[in-house]
């Protein structure tokens, strides 16, 4: 069934509703800029002795900040069809849950004597 | 009948079910797939991560600055990208061509970083074989070379094609598809920079 949301351009060809999405060249300047100052601030924050034991939570956020701001704006996922963000989402969950589950189950249940 | 017009008009372009252009829906799909690749290899690294009996370790060898200066390059390729896609639908073909170039020169830029990385780590004595965090290393990061390779090589035929006009903004998707594609590679070194190197 076809979708409801997609539309015709003059040559017959189908696109869905938000499939080109113009963001404009300045917006893209102004997260990219965005982008290069969290990257700062994580390679600061790295060597700040005082942030140490705060290290890791941050650094997660800040990397979460960035990969979020690529996938969002430079890869339209907030503009584009749906479907694009559940195809990607998706695995990605899967991917997260991949690596936590192996790190907690090889480097911090050990730790508690789990599996001793 | 209406299919058969349609067919004949535009044979490589049927209508699809949802509206949406096949090859961008399977090239999410396939982002997909890798997303869950490079989860397997950074789990590999998490858990061998601390584990290795010999040295060079990650302290003895990583040079935080210098993977800075490449993890910043490669940030400015990805807005490079939606630059060269935003000119080019726009029609400006200059302007896409040079920031194409710009995307073009950064990754290799980038690879260069890599090269001198693996060079100096090898000076080190860190080899594939040397220990856990060689192994889980090189097969981490040298995977994701061979994938920033992949892209300089496709952009760099999309900027032949758009030079001679083969490319324009009617068929601005072939150039979208592979700036999907420098993004992910862009996202997955946001990762590994921070898991890998930030936090050695």
């Amino acid at each position: 069934m076809a979708d409801p949301h997609a539309i015709h351009d003059q040559h017959g060809h189908a696109h869905a509703e938000g499939e080109h999405h113009p963001v404009g060249w300045k917006k893209y300047v102004v997260i990219g800029v965005i982008l290069a100052i969290i990257t700062g601030a994580e390679v600061a924050i790295f060597y700040i002795e005082a942030l140490a034991p705060v290290l890791i939570p941050l650094l997660l956020a800040l990397s979460a900040a960035k990969f979020i701001l690529v996938v969002l704006y430079f890869m339209h996922l907030k503009m584009d069809h749906a479907i694009f963000g559940r195809v990607f989402w998706a695995p990605l969950f899967l991917a997260v849950l991949v690596v936590a589950g192996m790190v907690i189950l090889f480097k911090v249940l050990p730790k508690y004597g789990v599996f001793s | 009948m209406a299919t058969a017009a349609i067919e004949q008009h535009h044979p490589a372009h049927p209508p699809t079910a949802t509206g949406l252009d096949t090859w961008k829906v399977g090239f999410w799909v396939f982002m997909g797939s890798e997303t869950l690749f490079f989860g397997s290899l950074i789990s590999v690294y998490m858990v061998y991560k601390g584990t290795s009996v010999v040295g060079p370790f990650p302290s003895d060898v990583f040079d935080i600055p210098l993977t800075s200066i490449s993890t910043f390059v490669l940030l400015m390729s990805s807005l490079a990208v939606v630059l060269a896609l935003e000119f080019l639908r726009a029609g400006r073909r200059s302007l896409a061509l040079f920031w194409t170039m710009v995307i073009i020169v950064l990754g290799a830029t980038f690879l260069g970083f890599q090269a001198y990385e693996f060079t100096h780590f090898y000076h080190e004595g860190l080899t594939l074989g040397t220990n856990l965090f060689g192994s889980s290393f090189f097969v981490l990061t040298g995977f994701h070379g061979a994938h920033v390779t992949i892209g300089v090589i496709w952009l760099l035929m999309l900027w032949v094609d758009m030079f001679r006009g083969r490319l324009r903004p009617e068929n601005s998707l072939r150039f979208e598809i592979a700036g999907l594609y420098w993004h992910f590679v862009d996202i997955v070194w946001i990762v590994i920079f921070t898991l890998i190197y930030l936090m050695e």
